[in-house]
């Protein structure tokens, strides 16, 4: 094997290592966390902390009867599950952890694909989605299943627009979609203390990146297509063992991507001030992993603190927001930029 | 090799799940092969050097419109209907004038260039992100505009079409 093929796969092992723990650890947070908020100790009885209760949930969802009801469309409800992992996984491939460094003579870019396309990628892959959802609505041949479907398709297309004209504004002063471009954008600080972070100029557009995130995951208090007390389960309704636990991954597989591109975009990525990205590769391969893993733990510890500290909306409420509230906000927040970047103060 | 192994799996693909489309009878599976097409179109269109292309291709089509079919169809709960017999007529005719302006296309296009020379990369200027831009924004501003006030046009339109009118006395009606 070439050495480009085999960086490439290394780098690609480094993130599908991180992002397939995602999912058992968030598992534990999550219930833990639901117990710290609500006063009441979660689930504490696998081992200390009930630290292993992520294992026996595993354990649970492997061993479980796997039902396919028999009026499924069967081609469709099969597919759904897997599409629901692949385009979360596919994602992080644009999401860089590293500067370039020198390994055995190669200079080595530690993102797996710069591709001049970047964070359009990103978006592209994230955009498909949707279909699980709406795929595993239509074939379930359940009616909350449609009606969870059917909100999910509205709702993730109204705040795709709102999400992506909030990623325009980071892009245009960097000038390219490119994401490690962003990330050295970033660098240095602001009167010697402050991080030239895109969080403080464009605190607008991140607010409105943050909400359409919540959106686009379905996650509380945007869970529309799966709320649980209008729709018993919504899209994945008819869904057991297995299949259920894939749409469970996809969901927090999502979360870890929207927040590593939150961190890439709003707060400067693997970069932080004071930290030496100099010497050997795999330090600073290493060094710049972990504080991009950090800056996404905060961003999935906010997703769960809002999840049990607020009511869903209605579903009027969420396209009247998305609409009338947050896609506004983006335009004027990317107008605002554009003449910020013309009068050179970014 | 590779490439020319990737090149006939997604042409394939696309002349496949192309053909789905048009003669699935569940409206739902011929939306969901037109992305599968629209996936493998894009697959061809980053072996042919545009990523730009391909990525947009998936993130307007694949990614909005389409959905937004699923979304009607799923509304209008259209579930395997027999529109057989609509698909008779008018619609035969067209359909074999179309295929025959498309096979007239490919014929003029064979005779003028070698096969071999018209399968080639497109130029910079037309696939790369910026002169892509500078394109757009120079020589064809006005084209450009004036597809952006057609699309503002039809927005307009669907929003007073889709608006309930305003409850009106009807009286002397008949």
């Amino acid at each position: 094997m070439s050495f480009a093929v085999t960086a490439t796969l290394l780098k690609m092992l480094v993130w599908l290592v991180v992002i397939i723990n995602v999912t058992p650890v968030m598992l534990w947070i999550e219930r833990r966390g639901g117990g710290l908020i609500q006063d009441r100790p979660g689930p504490n009885r696998v081992g200390p902390f009930g630290i292993f209760q992520a294992v026996a949930d595993v354990l649970k969802f492997l061993f479980k009867e796997d039902v396919i009801p028999t009026e499924v469309d069967r081609p469709l409800y099969l597919l759904a599950p897997v599409l629901a992992l692949v385009p979360p996984l596919t994602a992080f491939i644009v999401i860089p952890f590293g500067p370039a460094v020198d390994v055995a003579g190669h200079s080595v870019s530690l993102v797996v694909t710069s591709a001049e396309t970047g964070v359009l990628l990103l978006l592209a892959l994230s955009s498909l989605g949707v279909y699980a959802l709406v795929m595993a609505g239509y074939s379930s041949n359940n009616k909350f299943s449609l009606l969870g479907s059917v909100r999910a398709s509205a709702q993730m297309i109204s705040y795709e627009l709102a999400l992506t004209l909030a990623i325009v504004a980071v892009l245009v002063p960097v000038g390219t979609f490119r994401l490690d471009a962003v990330v050295a954008a970033q660098q240095g600080t602001w009167l010697g203390f402050l991080p030239r972070w895109n969080v403080f100029p464009q605190i607008i557009g991140f607010l409105v990146f943050l909400v359409a995130a919540f959106a686009e995951t379905n996650r509380l208090p945007f869970d529309l297509p799966e709320a649980e007390s209008e729709l018993v389960a919504g899209y994945h309704t008819e869904y057991s063992a297995m299949k259920f636990a894939l749409f469970f991954m996809g969901e927090y597989m999502s979360m870890a991507v929207l927040s590593a591109l939150a961190a890439t975009l709003y707060f400067g990525g693997w970069y932080l001030p004071g930290i030496d990205y100099t010497g050997v590769w795999w330090v600073v391969g290493l060094k710049g992993l972990v504080v991009i893993v950090a800056k996404m733990a905060l961003f999935l510890l906010f997703f769960v603190w809002v999840r049990w500290s607020f009511p869903r909306f209605r579903f009027d409420q969420l396209l009247r927001l998305g609409w009338k509230a947050l896609l506004p906000l983006a335009v004027l927040n990317l107008i605002l930029v554009a003449a910020l970047t013309v009068g050179g103060w970014l | 090799m590779i490439e020319l192994i990737t090149f006939i799996f997604f042409a394939a693909l696309a002349l496949g799940s192309g053909i789905v489309v048009v003669a699935h009878k569940n409206p739902v599976y011929s939306v969901m092969s037109l992305v599968l097409t629209l996936f493998s179109t894009a697959v061809l269109f980053v072996l042919l050097g545009a990523p730009f292309l391909a990525a947009l291709l998936v993130l307007v089509y694949a990614g909005a419109i389409l959905v937004l079919f699923l979304f009607v169809l799923m509304l209008l709960n259209v579930a395997a209907p027999s529109t057989t017999e609509e698909r008779a007529g008018v619609q035969r005719v067209v359909a074999v004038c179309a295929g025959l302006v498309f096979a007239g296309l490919l014929a003029v296009l064979a005779w003028q260039d070698p096969l071999t020379r018209m399968v080639r990369p497109l130029s910079e200027e037309y696939v790369a992100i910026k002169p892509l831009a500078h394109l757009l924004f120079s020589t064809y501003l006005l084209p450009f505009e004036i597809v952006g006030l057609l699309l503002l046009a039809a927005v307009v339109a669907a929003t007073v079409l889709a608006r309930k009118p305003a409850p009106k006395p009807r009286e002397g009606e008949q």
